[in-house]
């Protein structure tokens, strides 16, 4: 049964089409950037519409082709990837208004290849988002590394290529040599490489080897920055702003976690992922990847890096919550990729702000800042409330549910870990804010926001912060429905 | 005339060559040879067609019988790979003109043509012939034309390498003769569906143990074999860019087509300690030539060196399948033969379009250039993409069958050294990328007046199109593989099957 199968076509097709398009309308700004806004909001619009066909319990379903009996390019829509889609099209809207002001505001060269690596890395996204496979998986997560090589390295300077090759070495590297022998070795073992209900390996299959197979897919998922593959994030900073918020805080690095959740949950199973020996010591390494990663972001001065810091240890709750398994966790695990999605690209948002309006860099030279940028400031508390989970924000329910998962699968010291994490996160963050807005004022301050359509996303995202407060129920509700993490 | 197209495969390119030397007008030889090559491609597909329908095809040459007369003998394997050399040689002859246009001068330019298509000739029928004898005479034909085409190139270099090649090739030819001549005396046939029966009676004999020695090292010379490469990286860089096309997508395929015969077809080897000796030396040279032409690629400042050495390392995959000794990884072998015709066909291509814009293809002298030659470049990555073996291109479908193959076996090491080929392969295919896509140009440091700094605009068409359908079939195939795949399974099928 293949129903809105048109759908999946447009949401993953259109996107590439718009790159004609932003090819063609080199010479015509505007018009360039109304073709990824149409784009965007076209493609938000199927979005939703999937969401909506997965919420009423239909399959939706695309079979592209086999390209080797087996191995085909398949889509299947399950409550994960709708949910990862629907928020990875609502941004791309959103950070494409945001690019407007802050390409033009700081006046950077080659727009026309950022407009459309961007566009294939969404519909790459979509890709991972729907796959119904492992091999459909990490054929558009590789599409997702190589689309983004540019976007990285977009300054053209030695230290843009040397953050590039960074990027690029290790993201390639551990998807050769730890994730595609994973995949193999799944395939020779189960037969199959399709997302099954329960895990694909049957009762015989030797937990040595699947104990094997667990370590090459949570760190050969390199995107997940799982600890020590997590050096790719902070090279990745040298890219325009733009990239970092909706790569390297939801699209890429999102990718990545939600890879992760699926192998542990479709791949491997509830069960046999519980008692597999190796699963505890991948949590105590979340874990510490979660508190080492915060310690590091304290130290950061350069704003961007210390949000790269900050992302490496959000990430680590969603791997932690799909190791867990539990229902709670797993369902953690969604709703952080949700709500952290929202919260750190309006972090990023700020933080390109700050630097196309007045070229600071450092979180030591914000002193004062508040007077000068009073909204973006005030998004700036805001989102930082939300990742660290304070209510009346969408990021409470997350940190809710996964310390919830904790518990339930036993772990009282990640419920300890998460408490920890937590203040580190007041630490690291509330100090921005705090520092714009009690320091005294540098002289001669007087208002200057960035670009209005810069401003503009950001209030939009930072509103969507609160709003997930109130739409957390539904959205839990209808992973529930789904028949997420039974 | 259908009954004939085993002969008329050969014979075409075969008197074609000296017709070409008749005409000695360089664009009238161009468009004649090009009309010879298509020919020469449609009886292949005809004959691929006719094997799908009936089976082998058994042709007697001059209608003598087969043990005594010449017998041509066409089934999916050879039919195959001859599909291979007469596409890659009509592809490549359309970009010849453009190509050989700087690097020839024009009075040579008409022998360049009878030389390419005696080469040809000579490829065609050593796959062509069920003849072991002839098979060495054909052998001697390709090889002296390929040793005619390297010493054009322009480099003074080029001679030397033809002459290092003509040592090597000389030798390689030798022990093949001298192989052949121990069959003929055990079991006095050189018909090799002959050799094939009649072999297994004495096969325990010494000479027989000889006589597949000799062949065995004869073949690697001719193949590149590592560490029997040496020859390949000289002749490939200096030979005139359109040779190196030819050759990388030809000659060693036919190389390995032998190998094939003889290793699967002829020789049946029934002592099981001697048979996992043998493919425990196909796999360590097959990881060997992976992994060490590779890192020596890496090193390589000129791109058409890098692309050889790179080359000697896909012979290696090939090699391997070998070694794993079954269907699976027969079938692995094969396709890469015809996946690495695209995907090295389609590379040196955008080389020869680079060469004729700059004259050299080192590393520094791409900087910036993609966007003065965007569509050559945006070639390039896709073929380099392919040889590292990213899905839904062809060098996937060859590696998934050769990872697939070994874990058959659970030799699970051959798996984590293919990944680091390609990883490798990353590296030095990305450095081009970086370099023509990434890096700013550097005219401006050149002295004024020199080439490099001239307003060069895209290749000529008459060399973009042949680039395109190889890199679009690099795509094609490896999204609808059902050609090669099936082709290659009823190959590897027959030879396990019928050995």
């Amino acid at each position: 049964m293949e129903a809105f199968s048109n759908e999946l076509n447009y949401i993953l097709l259109l996107p590439l089409l718009a790159v004609i398009g932003i090819l063609m309308a080199r010479r015509w700004p505007n018009v360039r950037e109304g073709v990824s806004i149409i784009t965007g909001i076209l493609v938000f619009y199927f979005t939703w519409r999937v969401y909506q066909q997965v919420a009423q319990n239909n399959i939706v379903e695309l079979k592209w082709l086999e390209i080797l009996p087996g191995l085909s390019l398949h889509f299947k829509v399950d409550a994960l990837g709708a949910v990862f889609s629907l928020v990875a099209g609502f941004l791309w809207i959103i950070t494409t208004l945001y690019a407007i002001g802050y390409m033009r505001g700081h006046d950077e060269k080659h727009q026309t290849r950022f407009y459309s690596c961007f566009a294939i890395a969404i519909s790459a996204a979509m890709g991972v988002a729907y796959s119904e496979n492992l091999f459909t998986l990490f054929v558009f997560y590789e599409i997702l590394t190589l689309s983004t090589y540019p976007l990285v390295t977009h300054a053209g300077t030695d230290k843009a290529k040397e953050g590039g090759r960074t990027y690029l070495g290790i993201l390639i590297s551990t998807s050769i040599f730890l994730f595609l022998p994973a995949i193999i070795i799944t395939w020779v073992v189960a037969g199959t490489l399709s997302f099954s209900q329960g895990g694909v390996f049957t009762t015989s299959t030797s937990t040595i080897l699947m104990s094997f197979l667990l370590i090459l897919y949570v760190f050969g998922v390199g995107k997940a920055a799982l600890m020590p593959i997590h050096r790719w994030l902070p090279a990745a900073m040298v890219a325009p702003t733009p990239v970092s918020a909706l790569l390297h805080a939801v699209a890429v690095v999102k990718a990545g976690v939600f890879s992760v959740l699926k192998i542990c949950v479709f791949i491997f199973g509830a069960d046999a992922l519980q008692n597999l020996e190796i699963t505890q010591w991948l949590i105590y390494i979340a874990g510490f990847t979660i508190l080492m990663s915060s310690l590091i972001a304290m130290r950061q001065d350069n704003l961007k890096k210390r949000l790269a810091y900050s992302t490496i240890s959000q990430l680590g709750y969603v791997t932690l919550g799909a190791l867990l398994i539990s229902q709670s966790a797993v369902v953690g695990s969604t709703l952080h990729i949700v709500m952290h999605a929202f919260g750190k690209i309006t972090l990023f948002f700020c933080a390109g702000a700050i630097y196309v309006a007045h070229h600071k860099t450092q979180v030591s030279e914000v002193d004062g800042m508040g007077k000068v940028m009073p909204l973006t400031f005030a998004a700036f508390g805001l989102a930082s409330l939300s990742i660290i989970g304070l209510p009346p924000l969408g990021g409470m329910w997350s940190k809710w549910f996964l310390m919830l998962g904790s518990l339930d699968s036993g772990y009282f010291s990640m419920l300890i870990v998460l408490s920890i994490s937590s203040l580190l996160n007041i630490v690291y963050l509330l100090e921005i804010p705090a520092r714009a807005f009690f320091k005294p004022a540098p002289e001669n301050a007087r208002l200057e926001e960035a670009p209005s359509i810069s401003v503009l996303a950001i209030m939009i995202t930072s509103l969507m912060c609160i709003a997930m407060f109130v739409y957390a129920s539904d959205l839990h509700q209808f992973l529930l429905e789904a028949g997420l993490g039974s | 005339m259908i009954s004939h197209l085993p002969i008329l495969q050969v014979i075409i390119p075969l008197l074609g060559a000296p017709a070409c030397l008749l005409l000695n007008r360089p664009n009238l030889a161009w468009l004649f040879s090009i009309l010879v090559s298509v020919l020469t491609l449609i009886t292949s597909i005809a004959l691929l067609m006719q094997v799908q329908a009936q089976g082998t095809i058994s042709y007697m040459l001059g209608g003598w019988e087969a043990p005594w007369g010449i017998e041509y003998r066409i089934d999916f394997i050879n039919a195959f790979v001859l599909v291979i050399v007469s596409a890659l040689g009509a592809i490549t002859l359309i970009a010849a003109k453009d190509g050989i246009s700087k690097e020839i001068a024009e009075p040579k330019q008409p022998l360049f043509y009878v030389s390419f298509l005696l080469c040809l000739a000579g490829l065609l029928g050593i796959t062509a012939t069920g003849d072991a004898f002839n098979i060495f005479v054909f052998l001697e034909i390709s090889s002296l034309a390929t040793y005619t085409l390297i010493a054009m190139g322009d480099d003074r270099r080029a001679l030397w390498s033809s002459y290092q090649y003509l040592i090597v090739g000389t030798i390689g030819a030798t022990f093949i003769l001298i192989g052949i001549g121990l069959m003929y005396m055990m079991t006095g046939t050189l018909n090799i569906h002959d050799l094939a029966e009649r072999l297994p009676a004495v096969t325990a004999s010494n000479a027989v143990l000889a006589s597949y020695a000799f062949i065995l090292v004869g073949v690697a010379l001719k193949l590149a074999l590592f560490p029997l490469h040496f020859w390949l990286p000289n002749a490939y860089t200096y030979a005139p860019n359109i040779v190196t096309v030819f050759l990388a997508g030809t000659a060693t395929k036919v190389a390995i087509y032998l190998l094939i015969r003889f290793n699967f077809d002829v020789y049946e080897i029934s002592a099981p300690q001697f048979k996992y000796m043998i493919n425990m030396v196909f796999i360590t040279l097959g990881i060997m030539a992976v992994i060490i032409a590779s890192w020596t690629a890496i090193y390589q400042t000129n791109i058409k060196r890098m692309l050889a050495y790179s080359s000697v390392a896909q012979i290696g995959y090939m090699i391997l399948g070998f070694g794993l000794d079954s269907v699976s990884g027969l079938q692995a072998s094969l396709l890469h033969l015809f996946n690495h015709a695209l995907m090295k066909g389609g590379l040196f291509i955008a080389l020869t379009a680079v060469a004729l814009k700059l004259g050299k293809v080192e590393l520094d002298d791409l900087n910036g250039l993609a966007k003065k030659m965007p569509w050559t470049f945006a070639a390039f990555v896709i073929g380099g993409l392919s040889l590292i073996g990213v899905p839904l291109t062809v060098g996937f479908v060859s590696k998934w069958y050769l990872v697939v193959a070994a874990a058959e076996q659970q030799q699970w090491y051959i798996i984590g050294f293919v990944l680091l080929g390609s990883l490798l392969a990353v590296i030095y295919i990305w450095r081009v990328v970086e370099a023509a896509w990434f890096k700013p140009p550097k005219e401006l440091q050149n002295a004024a007046g020199n080439v490099t700094a001239t307003t060069s605009r895209e290749a000529p068409v008459l060399i973009l199109i042949p680039l395109w359908i190889l890199i679009l079939a690099n795509i094609y195939f490896g999204i609808d593989t059902r050609f090669p795949v099936s082709i290659s399974q009823q190959a590897a099928q027959l030879l396990f099957g019928g050995a």
